[in-house]
């Protein structure tokens, strides 16, 4: 029963939370409400932590937590599950369709709008992570002192991380080489 | 099991293990592997499979792999990358929730993420300056870019919103191209 029950509430999470990864955050905090003996609200501020500090899309490390606390693996694997079957089904649709339609002018026109909005969006996305990993966390910003909401070193560091990634001679380094070394760098200077 | 839906999966794995923040963080990782290494998809294709994505329900990281899926083996490919980006979350997380309950408060993995985010930060930069190169050139397109980035980011509202004027502003300029010709 509780695994019909975890498979109804994912499922409702990965059918209507638009926008992805943190767009499922309302509906746990809903979920804590309707089912206290799955999980507390506290709680949830733990599992936001570890799903951001650990690969993997955020809204599939939220589900397969809480499906772990409820019940176990079955749980996890379950509510990973239910979350993806509305994408998977929805998106295999729309894939078919744009398949066929590709070639039609109206939809060219839609995608000629819609790639460079894309990009502006992830601009957004790019410049709020900037802001958290740049800047003193809870800093107030100070006329006469405007430089004191910016951790330098953290600054330093991006800069030199940007120029790597544009450098010929290390712009086609792996992505993952930046992350490790940037993990290292942060435990060593104690970031 | 054939051999392309194999290597969607492991394609797939490895994208999933090395997105940290999820969502478009997983940019780099995608123009990588699926661009630059098996040229299964352009750039064009994973803004447009973005697109899509940010107003379709769902997770974005597994909306774009079952889009990718779908464009290179129909269905079965759909399911195959779909549990190939879930699976290193599955068995990470459920490793993490059953030994370690307070993972997230160990100082060496808050340190170690306070880096972690200046690369990925990085990383999206270094994405972003290439998609500008391909896909904002003419004015128009620079409008519409500052105007989805300024909605966001500056006003925050919802991406949705971004997504549809967009596509309005689309047809709207390919209607008004087809009349000057």
């Amino acid at each position: 029963m509780t695994y019909l029950l975890i498979f109804w509430e994912f499922f409702k999470t990965g059918l209507f939370a638009v926008g992805g990864g943190l767009a499922t955050l309302p509906f746990l905090t809903q979920m804590s409400q309707t089912h206290p003996d799955w999980f507390t609200t506290e709680m949830l501020t733990d599992m936001i932590a570890v799903s951001e500090s650990t690969p993997g899309p955020i809204g599939v490390n939220m589900a397969t937590y809480v499906g772990f606390t409820v019940a176990g693996v079955p749980g996890a694997i379950i509510a990973t599950c239910s979350l993806v079957l509305p994408s998977l089904i929805i998106i295999t649709i729309i894939a078919g369709m744009l398949e066929k339609y590709t070639n039609n002018k109206y939809v060219q026109w839609v995608f000629s709008g819609l790639r460079p909005a894309v990009t502006g969006l992830i601009a957004a996305a790019g410049y709020s992570v900037i802001k958290l990993s740049i800047m003193v966390p809870d800093a107030v910003f100070n006329w006469k002192a405007p430089w004191a909401i910016f951790d330098w070193k953290c600054v330093l560091i991006f800069a030199v991380f940007v120029v790597l990634t544009q450098l010929k001679w290390t712009k086609k380094l792996h992505p993952i080489i930046f992350i490790a070394a940037a993990a290292v760098l942060g435990i060593v200077l104690g970031l | 099991m054939g051999k392309d839906l194999w290597a969607l999966v492991v394609s797939f794995f490895k994208i999933g293990i090395m997105t940290f923040g999820g969502g478009y963080a997983m940019l780099p990782m995608l123009q990588r592997e699926l661009v630059e290494n098996k040229k299964w998809v352009t750039e064009e294709e994973i803004l447009n499979y973005f697109a899509i994505g940010q107003c379709t329900p769902g997770v974005i990281a597994v909306n774009t792999a079952t889009f990718v899926g779908y464009k290179i083996r129909k269905i079965p490919g759909a399911i195959f990358a779909t549990v190939g980006v879930v699976l290193p979350s599955v068995i990470i997380i459920t490793v993490i929730a059953a030994i370690l309950s307070n993972f997230a408060h160990i100082p060496v993995v808050q340190h170690a993420f306070a880096g972690i985010r200046i690369a990925v930060s990085a990383l999206i930069v270094a994405s972003v300056i290439k998609l500008i190169k391909t896909n904002v050139k003419n004015l128009p397109q620079i409008i519409i870019a500052v105007a989805a980035f300024i909605l966001v980011a500056v006003l925050g509202q919802n991406p949705v919103f971004a997504v549809i004027g967009a596509a309005v502003a689309g047809l709207c300029l390919g209607k008004w191209g087809e009349r000057k010709k």
